[in-house]
């Protein structure tokens, strides 16, 4: 181990014998690549302005509280987001529904139950790559499931179950007011005879002249007559040519309606986008749940709770925040998806708001590709209004996310 | 008093109505199966897609035959007599949208990363970090019409400026992969940001006591430190470039066409999709079940790139544990 | 390179506040140089006080070590000495602090050079995912460009004089993430060598290795010592006793005493020392 005298010296030679690199210019060549690194890193801010910046000019000009409240139309003028907007706070709040408790609990089993097996790997593995699954395949994977339910269950238009609604055939009088006939199913077509009761909508004279529809609807004694031509032009009088089929189907959804298979309904839609954002909550609440200190489930053990009482106790509560936090950023994922939801196959021209799981929908994204697809101006003027819109609801959602995680986060920091 | 007080503790402990220790082991059971149901959900949906994806693209596989599918070289199935269900177009579509994103976010992503890690005080990272979130948090179709309204007409712009011809039409996958670009750019750079503080201080410590400047301690210790993580950000980045649908709906164009070039139209395999499942193509026809067959394309590649990113990134968490 | 340091003309000061505040003679007698001299130096991290009026000199070529309980100040002291401090952004400090007289505190001090010339080797081994040969060599090739071969002979050297060379010549080429902890932090103190510093500055090297491995690196340090100005800052006493020519003794961010580790263990002024070396408390 002893060294010979001299090597020391020889040492330092050895160093010295390098050619030495100016320290000024390995100075030089750190700031310039931090000038360069703050150059490049500019560019996503100048991106986001510019973003921001785009759709601001075009949008701003079409907002008006018109916008909000008008049902879209083929006149860009008269054109407004209300059942969009209506359609994705319905299904972000069902995504919200089922996402949120399936995910934290498959988070918990994770993190506070799962055994170190092939199992479990394969369970942590699988999530890892759901979170990969582009959303579009979700969508076909929706409109299997829910909306068409493997077609074993009759059809969109006819559904094979159908539970606590009230099916009605559709007629025209020869006033032209509609008159609806109570039928079993769908695939009924009723017997119209004089005398049979139908049932009519109940109108009121506004204040200014105008109708009011109300959602009355009164009974009336059908007369069917032979001769169209002559038939006298009174209400419940309706043309033997015309009481074959129906006009169409109308189901009066209580709200506890439900038709099997779903079709392209609100609660298909925010089902498909649970599965979407379903790896994306899992995967933050396991990391909300793994942040709370190992100490504190110790704990809780050495007290004798059992492994049901320290996750319901200690854990869970102490990890809330931040799973909610996660959750949220989840739910504002789910609202601006809209690959998923054009694979599900929903109408685009949707002029009522949803009432009932079962009725049809349309959400912002939808409405926005559907504006922004058109080469008109107009149009496109319409959908940086409609992002202007939706970027206002993700703002809405995010706010929250940070009203909880500085409200709630502080004792256990 | 305080010699009282003992027996009086243990007085007042066992006025406490037992819990039984059965029915406690027996809930922590039932809440252990509810719990695993949950996470077998998880499993199901996967199994799901397989099946769905596996049966539909063997219904389209009755009507075209797999190798026609597998190595055709044009995909035309909706115009003109003949219809042709070579993938290949729509998969080199999806590549150079994908080429040209990675061209523009992997480095800038890196950069951005190291910059927000190393060298960014703490002033500019508060600034810096929103940014990246609020780019992260912006829907995708949003993106889409970023691209619709200022990257086309830019580039259009710029190509006319250059060569002095229209080479820029209205759709064009350079156009479609600059969106898709900055869509991945806060992915890339927060995975990686991640990755490289991953890298524990100890190193920097020892490289900076060695007389590292900043960018010796980067470049010649942190970052090859952090090379397989950086390396999972990139491949999870691509992941989402390739599945990426409404950018490329809205921009890429809707003609499938095998080019190199990404001032051309491309149509990318989420792009025919769409127009599959929001056109009036017949639940029934080929053409229906042909973008099942695409999907599950689309599902296996996706599923590579995710599997040997979180592979990498586990080796990559090991390392340092 | 050398020439090119501000040093030079306050090195006779240097000496002569050496001759003034070493009260007695080291102990092999022969009178040494003053290394590092500290006066009446503060340290904060943020708002808490780390360190209270060090006065301190640190004799070249000879081994000091710091002892003292957790938290008393002796490795932010230590990491002031190279500067390392400054990758804490809330560390800072006032008063004199000079390495062979050159202002450690100036803010334009140049800490590339600095640390070139004071090596530092770590609680926690800390070798770089890299193979062996290229955990040595990466810092020679920081500050010069070597040809192949003397880049060859270096690593050698610096391995050799690290006690480690018999044991990982076989393998240069594979990961240094495999040898033994013990191994590993002999080939940070061949990495910290490579660089051919002066002083060299050990910040508890042995805290995180079993026995063996320690009395290896104790022995390491004791062929070290006439080449090198080593600080060592240990919790062990026994350690400090085995290795140091001098010793300070820190309590609470103070220095209480500094002397010949001989007589720190045997006759010490204060009464902390005596407590603290005695096992009473720490």
């Amino acid at each position: 181990m002893s060294q010979p005298p001299g090597q020391h010296l020889d040492f330092r030679e050895l160093v010295e014998r390098g050619e030495p690199r100016q320290i000024a210019k390995r100075v030089r060549l750190d700031r310039g690549f931090y000038l360069m690194c703050m150059a490049i890193t500019m560019i996503a801010v100048i991106a986001l302005l510019v973003l921001l910046g785009s759709i601001l000019i075009n949008g701003i000009p079409g907002l008006s509280w018109s916008f909000v409240t008008n049902f879209t139309s083929r006149d860009p003028g008269k054109a407004g987001i209300l059942a969009p907007l209506a359609g994705s706070i319905w299904i972000s709040a069902i995504c919200a529904v089922v996402a949120l408790p399936v995910g934290v609990a498959t988070a918990l089993y994770l993190e506070e139950f799962a055994a170190r097996n092939r199992f479990t790997n394969l369970l942590r593995l699988n999530i890892s790559n759901l979170a990969g699954v582009p959303s579009i395949v979700y969508g076909i994977l929706g409109l299997t499931l829910f909306v068409r339910m493997f077609g074993l269950a009759g059809t969109t238009q006819d559904p094979a179950l159908e539970i606590g609604g009230e099916t009605y055939a559709m007629y025209y009088d020869v006033t032209g007011e509609p008159l609806r006939v109570p039928v079993e199913n769908r695939s009924v077509t009723p017997t119209l005879e004089t005398g049979t009761i139908a049932y009519m909508q109940r109108v009121l004279d506004g204040p200014d002249g105008e109708l009011i529809f109300t959602d009355h609807w009164e009974p009336i004694p059908l007369t069917i007559v032979e001769d169209s031509a002559n038939a006298p032009l009174a209400n419940g009088v309706i043309p033997a040519v015309d009481a074959g089929l129906p006009v169409d189907y109308e189901v009066e959804k209580p709200w506890y309606y439900v038709q099997f298979p779903f079709g392209q309904t609100v609660l298909a839609g925010g089902l498909t986008l649970m599965l979407v954002v379903l790896p994306i909550v899992i995967i933050s609440s396991q990391e909300a749940i793994r942040s709370v200190p190992g100490s504190l489930r110790s704990g809780s053990f050495a007290m004798g709770a059992t492994r049901l009482q320290t996750v319901s106790r200690v854990t869970l509560p102490a990890s809330i925040p931040m799973i909610m936090t996660g959750a949220i950023l989840a739910m504002s994922r789910a609202i601006g998806e809209a690959a998923p939801i054009l694979v599900l196959g929903v109408a685009l021209f949707i002029t009522d708001v949803p009432q009932t799981l079962m009725d049809p929908f349309t959400v912002l994204p939808m409405q926005i590709y559907n504006w922004s697809a058109r080469f008109q101006p107009e149009f496109r003027a319409l959908a940086a209004s409609g992002i202007i819109v939706l970027l206002f609801v993700l703002l809405a959602f995010n706010a929250i996310a940070i009203t909880i995680r500085q409200r709630f986060s502080r004792p256990l920091q | 008093m305080s010699e009282a007080a003992p027996t009086d503790m243990n007085e007042v402990r066992g006025r406490g109505r037992p819990k039984s220790r059965v029915l406690q082991a027996s809930w922590d059971v039932f809440a252990r199966t509810a719990l695993l149901g949950c996470a077998c959900f998880s499993i199901l949906i996967t199994a799901l897609i397989i099946g769905i994806l596996a049966y539909e693209t063997s219904r389209f596989l009755a009507e075209v035959s797999v190798v026609d599918f597998l190595t055709g070289l044009e995909w035309n199935p909706l115009l003109g007599e003949e219809k042709h269900f070579g993938i290949w177009p729509l998969i080199a579509g999806t590549l150079l949208v994908t080429l040209v994103a990675a061209i523009f976010a992997l480095p800038i992503g890196l950069v951005t990363a190291i910059f927000l890690s190393e060298y960014a005080p703490a002033r500019l990272r508060s600034v810096l970090k929103p940014v990246l979130e609020v780019l992260a948090g912006i829907p995708t179709v949003v993106y889409g019409f970023f691209a619709v309204i200022v990257i086309t007409p830019s580039l259009q712009w710029l190509g006319k400026l250059v060569s002095g011809e229209a080479v820029f039409g209205p759709y064009s996958a350079a156009s479609a992969g600059i969106a898709v670009g900055i869509m991945i750019l806060p992915i890339v750079t927060s995975l990686s940001e991640d990755a490289i503080r991953a890298v524990p201080k100890g190193l920097r410590d020892g490289a900076y006591a060695l007389g590292s400047t900043r960018f010796d301690a980067s470049a010649k210790v942190v970052v090859p430190a952090a090379l397989s993580g950086i390396m999972a950000s990139y491949l999870l980045a691509i992941t989402r470039a390739v599945g990426e649908t409404m950018i490329v709906a809205l921009a890429a164009g809707g003609l499938a066409q095998l080019t190199i070039l990404p001032w051309e139209q491309v149509q990318t395999m989420t792009a025919y999709m769409v127009q599959i499942f929001l056109g009036d193509a017949p639940a029934t026809g080929v053409e229906f079940k042909s973008s099942f067959a695409v999907a599950g394309i689309l599902f296996l590649m996706t599923f590579l790139l995710t599997f040997t990113g979180y592979r990498i990134l586990a080796r990559f968490r090991e390392e340092y544990e | 390179m050398t020439s090119s340091t501000p040093s030079d003309p306050s090195v006779p000061s240097a000496e002569n506040s050496a001759a003034v505040s070493i009260p007695s003679p080291p102990a092999d007698g022969v009178t040494s140089e003053l290394c590092i001299r500290c006066r009446n130096l503060d340290g904060w991290y943020g708002d808490f006080q780390a360190l209270h009026g060090i006065d301190l000199d640190i004799p070249e070529n000879r081994v000091t070590a710091f002892i003292g309980p957790s938290g008393c100040g002796k490795s932010t002291l230590l990491r002031w000495f190279n500067r390392m401090n400054d990758t804490i952004p809330t560390a800072r400090a006032t008063g004199e602090l000079h390495l062979h007289g050159r202002d450690l505190l100036d803010p334009k001090c140049d800490v590339v050079d600095l640390r070139r010339r004071v090596g530092m080797v770590f609680q926690k081994p800390n070798p770089f995912p890299k193979s062996i040969f290229d955990n040595v060599a990466c810092g020679p090739r920081l500050h010069r460009r070597y040809s192949r071969g003397d880049l060859e002979a270096l690593v050698e050297q610096s391995l050799r004089r690290a006690s480690i060379w018999d044991e990982v010549k076989d393998r240069l080429g594979q990961s240094a993430l495999g040898l033994s902890g013990g191994q590993q932090q002999r080939l940070c103190i061949a990495r910290a060598i490579a660089i051919g510093p002066e002083v060299l500055l050990m910040d508890e090297p042995c805290s995180a290795l079993d026995p063996r491995s320690t009395s290896a690196i104790e022995e390491l340090i004791r062929h070290l010592r006439d080449q090198y100005t080593i600080v060592i800052v240990t919790h062990n006493m026994q350690q400090a006793a085995r290795v140091s020519d001098r010793t300070a003794f820190f309590y609470n961010g103070a220095l209480v005493e500094t002397d010949r580790t001989e007589r720190i263990f045997t006759n010490p002024t204060h009464r902390e020392t005596e407590d603290y070396v005695s096992g009473r408390f720490g």
